[in-house]
C-alpha cells in the first residue's frame, strides 16, 4: 500500500468519479430528509477536483490533500463543502507531520475526522457523515496491518451508512424533521461511504 | 476604511440576501457598509465561500465585520470563509447567532451609532435569547 504519485492520481480520479456517479442517489436521499442538494453540491465539488487532477497529483501527499480540501471548500456550495473540505485540509496538515503510509494512515484519517466533528459541532450518533467516518477510523486502528484491512474497511463503511437509517437526526437540516428523519439513510453518511469504498476499490486494484 | 462595523448578509437565497440588505439600508442609509451574497455558483439556492470572502473584504472596517446568516450551511460556509481571510483580519469578524432579517437590521442600527463589534453582535443576539 505504498502511495506512488500515479497511484494517488488513479485513486483520486476513481473516488471523484464515484461521487459524481452517485449524485442522483445522494440527491434522492437528501430530498427525503434535507434540502435535496447534496448530490449536485458534491458533484460540483468533485468535478472541480477532477479539473485539477494533474495539479493536485503532482504535489506531495500533504499538499495534495490540502488542495483537495480547498477546492471542495471553494466550490461545493453547501455545508458539505466546509465539512469535507475541513477533513482534507486537516488530513493534509497531519500528513505533513506523519507522512509514512500505511503506518500513519489512521493518524492522518483521525485528524480529518476530528476536523469534521469540530466544524459541524457534532459527534457520533447524530445521523451524519461522522457515523461512517468514526467506525471507519476505528477499523483502521483495530485492523491496521492485517491482510483483510481493505475488506473490513469497505464492509464497515457500508454497514455504518445503513445504521444511520434508524437514527433520529439531531444535526443539520434533517434535525428539523425530528422523528420523521427516522427510516432514511443519511445522505452525508452515504457520500462518506461512497468515498471510502472508492478508495478501497482503488487500493485493491493496485495490489 | 470606515469607522463603523461592516455588515455582511449571507443567505441561501440571493433574493433574501438582497431584500435583507434593502431593509438594512432603509434603516441606516449609507452610514454602515453592507454587503450581501446568496446562492451557489450555479445560481441555485446555497452559499458560496468565495462570495462570502469577497463580501467581507468589500465592507472591511477597522472595527470589524458582523455576518448574519440564515440556515446551517450559511453559518458553516461563513465560518470557513472567516478562516480563509488574511490572519490579521480573522479575529475581527464574527458570525452572529441571530435571525437573519431582524438581526441584520438591529446589528446595522447598532453599528451606525459607532458601537464596537462585540456590542453589535450582542445586540443582534438578544433576538435569540430566551
Amino acid at each position: 500500500m505504498s502511495l506512488h504519485p500515479e497511484t494517488f492520481k488513479t485513486l483520486l480520479r476513481s473516488a471523484a468519479e464515484q461521487v459524481i456517479a452517485s449524485a442522483p442517489e445522494l440527491t434522492s436521499l437528501d430530498q427525503a430528509i434535507g434540502d435535496g442538494d447534496h448530490g449536485t453540491n458534491m458533484k460540483r465539488g468533485f468535478e472541480a477536483v477532477l479539473g485539477k487532477l494533474d495539479a493536485i497529483s503532482a504535489q506531495p501527499l500533504d499538499a495534495a490533500l490540502k488542495m483537495i480540501g480547498k477546492t471542495l471548500v471553494m466550490t461545493v456550495g453547501g455545508a458539505s463543502g466546509p465539512l469535507y473540505g475541513s477533513f482534507f485540509l486537516a488530513a493534509g496538515e497531519a500528513a505533513s507531520h506523519h507522512g509514512q503510509l500505511p503506518h500513519d494512515l489512521a493518524d492522518i484519517f483521525d485528524s480529518g475526522v476530528s476536523a469534521v466533528s469540530a466544524r459541524g459541532r457534532s459527534r457520533a450518533g447524530e445521523k451524519t457523515m461522522l457515523d461512517v467516518l468514526i467506525p471507519v477510523l476505528e477499523t483502521l486502528r483495530t485492523a491496521a496491518g492485517q491482510a483483510d484491512l481493505i475488506d473490513r474497511v469497505r464492509a464497515i463503511a457500508a454497514e455504518a451508512a445503513e445504521r444511520t437509517a434508524p437514527m433520529r437526526a439531531t444535526k443539520g437540516r434533517a434535525s428539523f424533521l425530528g422523528e420523521r428523519s427516522v427510516g432514511h439513510v443519511d445522505p452525508g453518511a452515504r457520500s462518506s461511504c461512497v468515498l471510502v469504498q472508492a478508495v478501497c476499490a482503488g487500493l485493491e486494484g493496485q495490489q | 476604511m470606515t469607522d463603523t462595523v461592516g455588515i455582511v448578509i449571507v443567505s441561501h437565497s440571493a433574493d433574501i440576501a438582497k431584500g435583507t440588505a434593502d431593509m438594512v439600508r432603509q434603516m441606516v442609509g449609507s452610514e454602515v457598509e453592507v454587503a450581501f451574497c446568496g446562492g451557489n455558483s450555479d445560481g441555485g439556492l446555497g452559499t458560496n465561500v468565495p462570495l462570502i470572502i469577497d463580501a467581507i473584504n468589500s465592507v472591511w472596517s477597522s472595527k470589524g465585520v458582523a455576518i448574519l446568516v440564515d440556515l446551517g450551511g450559511a453559518e458553516t460556509n461563513s465560518e470557513m470563509a472567516v478562516e480563509m481571510l488574511e490572519p490579521e483580519r480573522q479575529d475581527l469578524v464574527v458570525v452572529c447567532n441571530a435571525p437573519i432579517v431582524e438581526g441584520a437590521v438591529m446589528a446595522a442600527t447598532e453599528a451606525a451609532g459607532g458601537s464596537s463589534l462585540a456590542q453589535v453582535k450582542a445586540v443582534a443576539e438578544e433576538l435569540s435569547a430566551g
